[in-house]
């Protein structure tokens, strides 16, 4: 998959799959990054202050770090991340070898409902980039 | 591999400081961090030991304005230089796009500024990158401790352990004064951009 260049359209379409399947549902701020920590887009409700190019530089870090120790115990991956705090979560997914799904979000939404939500919304890319 | 976002007009570039231990890649950054500050809209991240070493990685953002109608957005990152984080320096070079190569000009130093290079060649290959093609700018730092009286390579002897095969451009510097810090990181910036366009067209 080339994702180095993604188009003005499909850039939109994942705007909008995010803003649909994630924003409405409450979630603060969604971030697709490579693991070069390179920010393919992000969304928020409007309200979140986030400094996002350091979060998704720290995000790649800590997911290849997890990626090595996935591999120290015989594990080909661990796919997903969930990092819980008083007032806010991130929940990291990943949706192939090079791209990275972070959700931020509060204590409202329950984890559940938003994995099932981003089970959801990495299938509609996968199936955006498929297409192409 | 940088990335560009035709949507909202934003091309991404990743710059990595690379080097051996303690030859002044986090200083280097902090300079630019400290004298830039106004173009600089984030903080510096530092992952570091409580010694004061980098454990992980630094990382600086900042935007450099327009070139084509295109937001130039430049990411500095420094790798740990001790020699047992190999690992995590391979993981910092990722989709790199252009690297600054920080050697310690003190004359004790020689064998590790040649050791972190060929490391450096080795790392890039697993990513099937080459450090020959690679935009790549030397700089030779440390050179106010002349004055000092510690013994410091002289910069022919840099160039021969070091460039005689590469042949990029290298600057001597002082990260703790700033000197040669900005004209590195021009360097560096000009040959990435000009390497991504090239790409491109």
């Amino acid at each position: 998959m080339n994702y180095g260049i993604v188009s003005q359209e499909q850039l939109e379409q994942i705007d909008t799959i995010l803003s649909e399947k994630l924003i409405k549902l409450g979630v603060d701020c969604v971030i697709i990054i490579d693991m070069a920590g390179n920010i393919i887009t992000a969304k928020d409700n409007g309200e979140s202050k986030y400094d996002v190019y350091s979060f998704a530089a720290l995000a790649a870090g800590n997911f290849a770090t997890v990626d090595a120790m996935a591999k120290l115990v015989g594990e080909q991956e661990f796919s997903l991340l969930f990092h819980k705090g008083q007032d806010s979560n991130i929940h990291f997914s990943k949706i192939d070898d090079e791209l990275l799904l972070i959700s931020m979000f509060g204590k409202e939404i329950s984890l559940g409902f938003l994995r099932l939500n981003v089970v959801d919304v990495i299938e509609k890319i996968r199936q955006l980039w498929n297409k192409k | 591999m940088s990335f560009i976002n035709l949507k909202d007009k934003v091309v991404q570039v990743k710059i990595v400081y690379y080097g051996p231990g303690r030859c002044g890649k986090t200083t280097n950054l902090e300079y630019i961090n400290k004298t830039y500050r106004k173009q600089i809209v984030s903080e510096m991240v530092s992952l570091k030991t409580h010694g004061d070493r980098t454990l992980f990685f630094d990382f600086l953002p900042f935007d450099m304005g327009k070139i084509k109608g295109y937001d130039i957005k430049i990411q500095l990152y420094t790798v740990p230089g001790q020699v047992k984080y190999n690992a995590t320096r391979k993981l910092v070079l990722r989709g790199v796009d252009g690297i600054v190569f920080v050697a310690d000009a003190m004359a004790k130093q020689r064998e590790k500024n040649i050791r972190s290079l060929n490391q450096l060649h080795e790392n890039l290959q697993s990513y099937k990158e080459s450090i020959f093609r690679i935009p790549l700018v030397m700089q030779y730092n440390k050179v106010d401790l002349k004055e000092h009286g510690i013994p410091i390579l002289p910069t022919e002897v840099l160039q021969k352990d070091l460039n005689s095969r590469l042949k990029v451009p290298y600057y001597e510097a002082s990260a703790i004064t700033g000197y040669n810090v900005a004209l590195t990181l021009k360097k560096i910036i000009s040959s990435t951009v000009i390497s991504i366009q090239k790409k491109l067209l």
